[in-house]
């Protein structure tokens, strides 16, 4: 049993612990922790890609029970791919706090950071629906922190709405659990891909709840309309950074819809079939229109990036909505893109905002900002890739899923709103574009500059917009997820051929299946005996997944354990 | 018995919802908290009810009741404390800092004079 699966969790928790305990008072101790932790993290993940490569789904039971009894962390291939992209982002992203000072204005940022990526890295690689909540609870109780970091009123008041919102979430998902394990008697993920097919076709009232409840749940994670209200002003309201790392907490919602509905409520179910044709298409598509409308309604910066946030998980939405092996790919290529403009655009406005004073994130012409060519470009190009316009990678992923769409009874629809939605996201980002940076003319007063303005101010103006913005690691940061966007451009065709396997083992999870319910570990009555239970799996049947399928019938989780409780 | 739980939970889950939808902070806070304990009790139930056996699998037992969900509920009750815990004090904070501690999304596009002084970036 390989350890590597464990340290994405185990390695962040830790770090985060001892920059609490040992580095609270040394802003550079924490740092230098901070980023090395992320760049370790990031060789992890690397590595547990290579070994996901082949196809083989690695498992990690921890206090090696055997499954369902204990919990498992697994590692297959679309696990791993989140993983390595949380980890390239949490780099950036403390990169660009580090450098930027944002993490030295209130307390405990590093710390606060890693609390949230061992939840994020936790949510995308466990098997058992509980620890999901329960790495859904970490991710968010620190991202509680993160948004208030800093302070200041207007923060503290979306974060209470924030916290508010996401408690009532949590809830749900609460409810949505105990229906699973009323219904089924587990919740081990693998084990419910075989137990849920089996439900009685009559008696499935209580399952269809928990099926509903917890892609409502996940909606609320992915921000989907109507369950969107919290992004906007808790997006633009948080730091800098933590908007950015939060680019990828949208798409954990995403994940989670994907692992969920195509493992334990498989596509081809007969419950749950009409679930994402008739309820989470239609809102996916009503995202979309919604977020880009927003975009354009908006009159702060930072609010219009967050409300396209909701337009392009709308996008990712209406790609998995469609539910083929074509449309999966498709969202799976467009997940990293929108979570590298989301972040670039965040980290770009920052530069903005920083440096107009007053003004803010207000989309009002004011005095040109240092630097302004550049960070103009910048935006340029990550607006572009925003939009999904061609030749960056938003555009290939669009095209990728209106592809897929062909094979959904609402093409039209879908094709319809995609394109409209993309040509108000291009209006939103060419009007923001254009007042932050064509029109800054204004100077600090209000004057504006025109014909009749000194010369002298004319050449104030000039030199600002010429000078380099001076803080290195922020732009170093940008221009890295800008990098980052023009690679997943390039390659392109090699990323899509991995996702088509990626999503050719999610359509097919025997080996899933097998790999988590096969693998042997401690059961009842080994309690001491290091035999790894082996002994109590042949006393039983061949395998204890079909061991399980045989006690199925009972659907009592207290049945279930009883009799196995006699065998022994 | 269960309908002595269900209706608990019917009651419980009714009162959290109504609070949640107050216009304060303090009320809805009070929600979530019921509506956190209907979700315990739920998942209590969610092991059936049985009276008067132990949550213990030995070898010898003859009669208990399923211990999982008494471990889900633990940890739910642990969550949904620091949850709270949280909660409470980002909403002090907020109305110290605001003065008035009503939920609604204040001021979302930050256009009111003063506000970028005192809250945002500037």
């Amino acid at each position: 049993m390989s350890h590597w699966i464990i340290l994405p969790v185990v390695l962040p928790a830790m770090l985060a612990a001892v920059i609490i305990l040992v580095a609270r008072h040394h802003v550079r101790v924490q740092r230098v922790l901070s980023i090395s932790g992320a760049i370790a993290l990031l060789a992890i993940a690397i590595g547990l890609i290579i070994q996901a490569d082949d196809g083989t789904v690695t498992l990690y039971q921890l206090g090696h029970w055997q499954a369902p009894f204990g919990i498992v962390l697994v590692a297959d291939r679309l696990s791993t791919y989140m993983v390595l992209l949380t980890a390239i982002l949490a780099l950036l992203v403390i990169i660009h706090a580090t450098g930027s000072g944002w993490d030295k204005r209130g307390n405990h940022f590093h710390a606060l950071f890693h609390f949230q990526i061992m939840g994020i890295m936790g949510a995308f690689l466990t098997g058992d629906v509980f620890n999901l909540f329960v790495f859904f609870e970490v991710l968010l109780i620190s991202s509680y922190g993160l948004i208030v970091h800093s302070g200041g009123s207007y923060r503290l008041r979306t974060g209470t709405q924030y916290v508010l919102f996401n408690l009532l979430g949590s809830t749900l998902f609460l409810f949505a659990l105990g229906l699973i394990y009323a219904e089924t008697g587990t919740l081990n993920m693998a084990d419910l891909a075989q137990r849920i097919p089996l439900i009685d076709l009559d008696a499935n009232a209580g399952i269809r709840i928990a099926a509903v409840l917890l892609l409502l749940v996940f909606a609320v994670k992915g921000a989907l309309v109507p369950l969107h209200f919290w992004l906007p002003s808790a997006y633009s309201a948080a730091p800098a950074p933590v908007a950015a790392l939060f680019a990828i907490m949208t798409k954990v919602g995403a994940y989670a819809i994907i692992r969920v509905y195509t493992l334990v409520f498989a596509p081809d179910l007969e419950v749950t079939a009409d679930l994402y044709s008739v309820w989470l298409l239609p809102l996916a598509l009503f995202s979309m229109g919604i977020g880009m409308v927003g975009a354009l309604a908006a009159m702060r910066v930072d609010r219009m990036i967050a409300f396209s946030v909701i337009g392009s998980m709308g996008m990712v939405m209406t790609a998995i909505a469609v539910m083929t092996p074509d449309s999966i790919t498709a969202a799976l290529y467009y997940i990293p893109h929108s979570t590298f403009a989301t972040a670039a655009l965040f980290l770009i406005a920052d530069l903005v905002i920083e440096n107009r004073g007053k003004m803010g994130a207000r989309l009002e012409a004011s005095e040109p900002i240092p630097g302004a060519a550049y960070v103009a470009a910048m935006f340029f190009i990550a607006a572009i890739a925003m939009v999904g316009m061609p030749p960056l990678s938003g555009f290939i992923g669009k095209l990728l899923i209106l592809q897929a769409s062909i094979a959904s009874d609402l093409v039209v629809w879908v094709w319809a709103v995609v394109l409209i939605s993309s040509l108000i996201a291009i209006m939103a980002f060419a009007r923001a574009g254009s007042v932050l940076f064509w029109k800054a003319k204004q100077t600090d007063d209000g004057q504006e500059l025109d014909e009749n303005c000194s010369e002298e101010e004319v050449a104030r103006a000039r030199t600002a917009s010429e000078l380099r913005p001076t803080k290195e690691l922020p732009l170093l940061a940008i221009l890295t997820l800008i990098g980052l966007l023009i690679v997943h451009t390039v390659l392109a065709g090699q990323i899509t051929t991995y996702l088509r396997d990626t999503t050719a083992q999610l359509f097919a999870p025997d080996n899933y299946i097998s790999t988590v319910l096969g693998t042997e570990g401690k059961t009842f009555g080994s309690h001491g005996d290091k035999a790894k239970g082996s002994d109590h799996g042949e006393d039983k049947e061949a395998s204890p997944g079909e061991a399980h399928l045989a006690d199925v019938e009972s659907r009592d989780g207290a049945e279930d354990k009883g009799d196995e409780e006699d065998t022994q | 018995m269960e309908i002595l739980v269900a209706s608990a939970i019917g009651v419980l889950t009714a009162t959290g919802l109504y609070l949640v939808m107050r216009l304060r902070t303090f009320p809805v806070i009070v929600g979530t908290s019921l509506l956190t304990y209907a979700v315990n009790f739920f998942l209590f139930a969610s092991g059936r009810l049985v009276v008067g056996a132990p949550p213990i699998l030995s070898e010898d037992a003859t009669r208990y009741t399923d211990p999982i969900p008494q471990a889900l509920v633990l940890t739910a009750i642990v969550i949904s404390f620091g949850m709270t815990a949280v909660v409470v004090i980002i909403a002090l904070g907020a109305y110290l800092s605001a003065g008035e501690d009503n939920v609604n999304e204040p001021d979302p596009e930050g256009l009111l004079e003063g506000m970028d002084e005192e809250g945002e970036r500037a």
